[in-house]
């Protein structure tokens, strides 16, 4: 069965989506990731979707959910890669995505992990 | 087939007034154009006298092949091609498009008089030739302004477009910091226009910080402000924020008596001003130089 891979890079988890996201991969994705998150303890996920064409609601409303759940687990998550066309329609959805942390590319993600675990230690 | 026969029969005449009398009708045709144009000094006479000795010349063609009010046929193509080609170049020369159908109306006058002289008496035979030149004349003249109106039509179009890419320039102040200044009212068609240039500026630049600055649009209501939260959204899901400058007094006052919550979005009366909180955001600092200390 298809599963997106996910990565540990230091305190992180990095997961890049190469393939069309259809609705079962996307709930694989949220168990493997949540699975992952507590076995590994990642203070950061990173989810690179530069390469989707097509996020519908049912995909979107998913990516919050995970992030909402990392949120739970003590992980931030970063969002990159959107395509202009795919913010476009996710507003026009009605769905802002709000309490996700977002970055332009995977340089800038990890960026963007690498300051929001700093802010987590100096509390 | 009596109505067809007839039809030759008519343009028979027409015809032969065209070809015999020709010379008589081209020069009373420009006599009543120069009289009627009030001598406006828009066109020279040498120049309408071209012009009405070739539409005459196509038109005589045309009658002579296709002698039928339907105005079907290859010649028939080339007077409009013609009619087209004049009703375009009085455009640009300032014509009204009443004097540009003129053209063809005050062809009529001569053209019934030739009529007349070369068939005299028979009343029903001169009705019957009056009736097709007039039908024929009229659609041409009708067809001169039509040509006439989508010129203009083009023209408008072609400014539209020009103005909806000229008003949403994207430019980049900084490295990462973009500014979209927007000038005119803002439809949503336009608004869409904007979004899209925006976000292809943000992917395109690798910005961090946009900044909207709406110093140059008039009114906002509740229609532009949801665009406007719609685009700093979308900005924001491809990790860029947005700052909105050039919040007038008035636009504050309209925003807030009309209940629009901008949220969180961070906004700025000038441009300067976001600027300067875009620079901190990016941990960059103005500062004078040295020597302008000293």
């Amino acid at each position: 069965m298809d599963r997106i891979p996910i990565l540990k890079l230091n305190s992180n988890l990095l997961v890049t989506i190469q393939v069309e996201l259809h609705d079962q991969l996307a709930i694989t994705l949220q168990d493997d990731l949540t699975e992952q998150l507590s076995r590994t303890k990642a203070k950061g996920v990173l989810i690179d979707i530069s390469a989707l064409e097509i996020v519908d609601s049912f995909i979107g409303r998913t990516l919050a959910h995970i992030a909402s759940m990392a949120h739970i687990m003590d992980a931030a998550t970063v969002l990159v890669g959107m395509r202009p066309a795919v913010a476009i329609t996710l507003v026009e959805l009605g769905m802002s995505l709000k309490g996700v942390h977002t970055a332009l590319n995977v340089d800038k993600g990890m960026a963007l992990l690498a300051r929001l675990n700093a802010d987590e230690l100096m509390l | 087939m009596y109505r067809a026969g007839v039809n030759v029969g008519n343009a028979g005449v027409l015809g032969a007034v065209l070809k015999s009398d020709s010379t008589t009708i081209l020069g009373e045709w420009l006599a009543l154009q120069i009289a009627e144009s009030n001598n406006k000094g828009l066109i020279k006479d040498a120049e309408l006298k071209t012009q009405a000795e070739s539409f005459l010349a196509v038109f005589n063609t045309a009658v002579q092949e296709n002698p039928s009010e339907s105005l079907q046929g290859p010649a028939w193509d080339e007077v409009r091609t013609f009619l087209a080609a004049l009703s375009r170049s009085r455009a640009m020369q300032g014509f009204s498009p009443s004097e540009t159908a003129l053209f063809v109306f005050s062809m009529k006058r001569p053209l019934f008089a030739a009529l007349r002289a070369k068939i005299g008496d028979d009343s029903g035979a001169l009705a019957d030739a009056l009736m097709l030149a007039t039908a024929m004349l009229d659609k041409l003249g009708l067809y001169t302004f039509e040509a006439f109106q989508r010129g203009r039509e083009q023209v408008i179009q072609r400014q539209q477009q020009e103005l909806l890419d000229l008003s949403t320039p994207v430019v980049e102040l900084w490295d990462g910091i973009l500014a979209l200044p927007l000038i005119g009212t803002l439809d949503s068609e336009r608004t869409q226009t904007v979004m899209e240039s925006l976000l292809e500026g943000i992917v395109q630049h690798e910005a961090t910080i946009a900044i909207i600055d709406i110093t140059g649009v008039p009114t906002v209501d509740t229609l532009v402000a949801q665009h406007l939260l719609k685009t700093v959204a979308s900005a924001r899901l491809m990790g860029a924020e947005c700052i909105i400058s050039g919040i007038r007094p008035q636009i504050a006052q309209t925003i807030v008596h009309l209940g629009v919550d901008l949220g969180d979005v961070i906004t700025k009366s000038s441009l300067a001003e976001a600027l300067r909180i875009a620079l901190r955001k990016s941990g960059l600092a103005v500062m004078p130089s040295v020597k302008a200390q000293g």
